[in-house]
């Protein structure tokens, strides 16, 4: 497909469907958006000590990363350098080298070959002629203890990329007592059969809640209140915050800024949900994070109301509720979710029992919540596939959005989809540069 | 406890849980929904072995009453991950009493191989169950369900089946 074909799929208020549903476009997203953006891969804390390693995946390359011996964080490609056998099968786990199944050529956790059988047999050492080891990921760089990683060779640092949209990442780490915070609590991958764009244009969708949710909001708003300290009281809560009035979306903070990113803020005030409040249960904890900023710098940092924030392409998380979520696609019309929680250091435990709670019924797999998004995914992957209609309507909002500090930009109000046509800027950029 | 005990009992549990199956294929939810204590819980852990469902995120953790939303859910008309319901078949086998106090709650074992169909999809689980059984004035009444999903740490479509 050509640059020209491509330009004409995305205009100001609508973009083609074949975005969604050509194979060959999404073979040439991994190899330009993928291949190119940064990508989140995790956090520091699953690498803490040399030997340290966790597999994951940018886009579709299966990749390890590890902690080196150095101290450094190495992205090694996971694929035998001799005749291609995935080399690491774990999950994640600590080791001082990878030992490759088929024919026992061993890495160390720099990806450089340490030895192999019978080394006599080749005419020039087996190490030239492979490169030297596991295929390295050249870039990667962590932004406040989160492990980013590109697979091209050139780009803009991390931090240029990630511009104004730092704050969100500031604000996760703000919270936390010790400033520092932690993977915790498992792991939930959450599959759908549809583009992996659709999630990334979901979370930051303010008009859905109100009909994708309307079974589990109409559900708990039946519910009596709960006593305190019940379990259950984080999942109703945030349940019934899906079905606020349109006011409060409307009124909520749209913020977009370059490479696609967005965020959500000035949302929830919601006095069990949000840890800035005057509810029992955070009373130790604010007093913890006091200790460190003082009164009015803690005051700053719990009055920070942000809601989901998009790293684009692969990245959405919730500071606020110190959730994760990495975009896995698969193929044109199958995506994985990996949802992760956070622990904040010297938070009290009843926090992150909150955190876990919250995560349960907004990234639960079997959520009242979360499997009404899926579901929608799933439709309109198959509405999509119809040959009745080509374009996909972004246009609410659009001619509206307002300039805002450090170059981002603003829906006129929270409903705007303002956020979708940013991504898919970004998108365009992205597909049509030359390298 | 005498072995004679030891049969009625068995038999006892076997038929509340073959009951409970039935009531989950039938799809008569409120009555299944009866069959727990107010204070009990529904747990299906994320991972192999999880050890607490309060610091370790659960595909589902249910206290009664996220059980009763749950279930009241998938009435509503725009329930859309929940209309149609699957139809389902639980196969309940092994069962085994693990603990039998004199008095207080009974600890079940059974493995649970669970059939699925909803629009054009057929999927096949299977699961040890633990059941925590309380007798009640109304007979058996379950105080707390634990579901381990073989692939419970597997890439998972949303599930809406109840287990
Ligand atoms: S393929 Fe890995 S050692 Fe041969
Ligand atoms: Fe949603």
């Amino acid at each position: 497909m050509n640059i020209q074909s491509i330009k004409g799929l995305v205009q100001p208020d609508r973009v083609h469907r074949a975005v969604y549903t050509d194979p060959t476009l999404f073979e040439l997203e991994m190899a330009r958006v993928f291949g190119r953006a940064w990508l989140i891969l995790g956090h520091e804390s699953q690498v803490r000590s040399p030997g340290d390693f966790f597999t994951t995946r940018m886009g579709r390359e299966p990749v390890i990363v590890t902690r080196h011996t150095d101290g450094s964080v190495r992205v090694l490609v996971n694929r035998c350098a001799h005749r291609g056998a995935r080399v690491c099968e774990t999950a994640a786990g600590t080791t001082a080298e990878f030992v490759c199944a088929y024919h026992g050529w061993t890495y160390g956790t720099d990806g450089r070959l340490a030895r192999l059988p019978l080394p006599d047999g080749y005419a020039r050492p087996a190490g030239e002629s492979i490169g030297g080891g596991l295929a390295r990921v050249p870039r990667v760089e962590a932004y406040r203890g989160f492990l980013f990683a590109s697979l091209a060779e050139h780009g803009p640092p991390l931090a240029e990329f990630l511009g104004p949209l730092r704050t969100s990442f500031d604000d996760f780490v703000e919270r936390a007592p010790d400033g520092e915070v932690e993977v915790a609590g498992g792991v939930f991958k959450h599959a759908y059969q549809g583009n992996w764009k659709l999630v990334l244009e979901n979370h930051n969708d303010t008009v859905h809640p109100a009909f994708v949710h309307a079974s589990s909001i109409w559900a708990a708003r039946q519910e009596p209140a709960a006593a305190e300290g019940a379990y259950s009281e984080i999942g109703v809560r945030q349940m019934l915050q899906n079905g606020a009035p349109w006011e409060v979306w409307e009124n909520t903070g749209l913020w977009v800024a370059g490479y696609g990113h967005s965020w959500m803020a000035d949302y929830h005030d919601d006095s069990r949900l949000v840890a800035a409040l005057a509810h029992p249960a955070f009373a130790e904890y604010r007093a913890a994070l006091e200790q460190r900023l003082g009164p009015e710098g803690a005051a700053r940092v719990l009055g920070e109301l942000r809601w989901n924030s998009i790293a684009y392409p692969n990245c959405s998380f919730m500071s606020q509720f110190r959730q994760l979520r990495v975009v896995h696609p698969i193929a044109v019309d199958r995506t994985v979710v990996y949802a992760y929680s956070f622990r904040l250091r010297g938070a009290p435990e009843r926090m992150f029992r909150d955190t876990i709670a919250f995560s349960n019924v907004v990234n639960g797999t079997a959520s009242p919540v979360l499997t009404d998004d899926l579901e929608v995914y799933e439709r309109t992957q198959q509405g999509l596939g119809a040959r009745g209609s080509d374009w996909v309507f972004l246009g609410r909002g659009q001619g509206r959005d307002l300039p805002d500090r450090e170059g981002t930009r603003r829906g006129r109000s929270g409903t705007s989809e303002v956020h979708i046509r940013n991504q898919f800027a970004a998108w365009l950029e992205y597909m049509t540069a030359e390298s | 406890m005498r072995a004679a005990d030891d049969v009625e009992l068995r038999s006892e549990i076997e038929q509340f849980l073959y009951h409970e199956a039935w009531l989950l294929d039938q799809g008569r939810l409120d009555e299944w929904l009866g069959l727990f204590t107010d204070d009990a819980t529904y747990w299906i852990p994320l991972q192999a072995n999880q050890a607490d469902p309060l610091t370790t995120s659960s595909i589902v953790y249910d206290d009664r009453r996220l059980l009763e939303v749950r279930v009241r859910q998938l009435r509503h008309p725009r329930a859309h991950a929940r209309i149609p319901a699957p139809r389902t078949v639980h196969q309940v086998g092994n069962v085994s009493v693990v603990d039998a106090a004199e008095s207080g709650d009974v600890r079940v074992g059974s493995t649970l191989v669970l059939v699925e169909y909803r629009r054009e999809r057929q999927r096949v689980w299977g699961a040890l169950v633990e059941h925590r059984l309380r007798r009640s004035t109304e007979g058996l009444r379950i105080a707390a369900k634990r579901v381990d999903l073989v692939n419970s740490e597997a890439e998972l479509d949303g599930i809406v089946c109840l287990f």
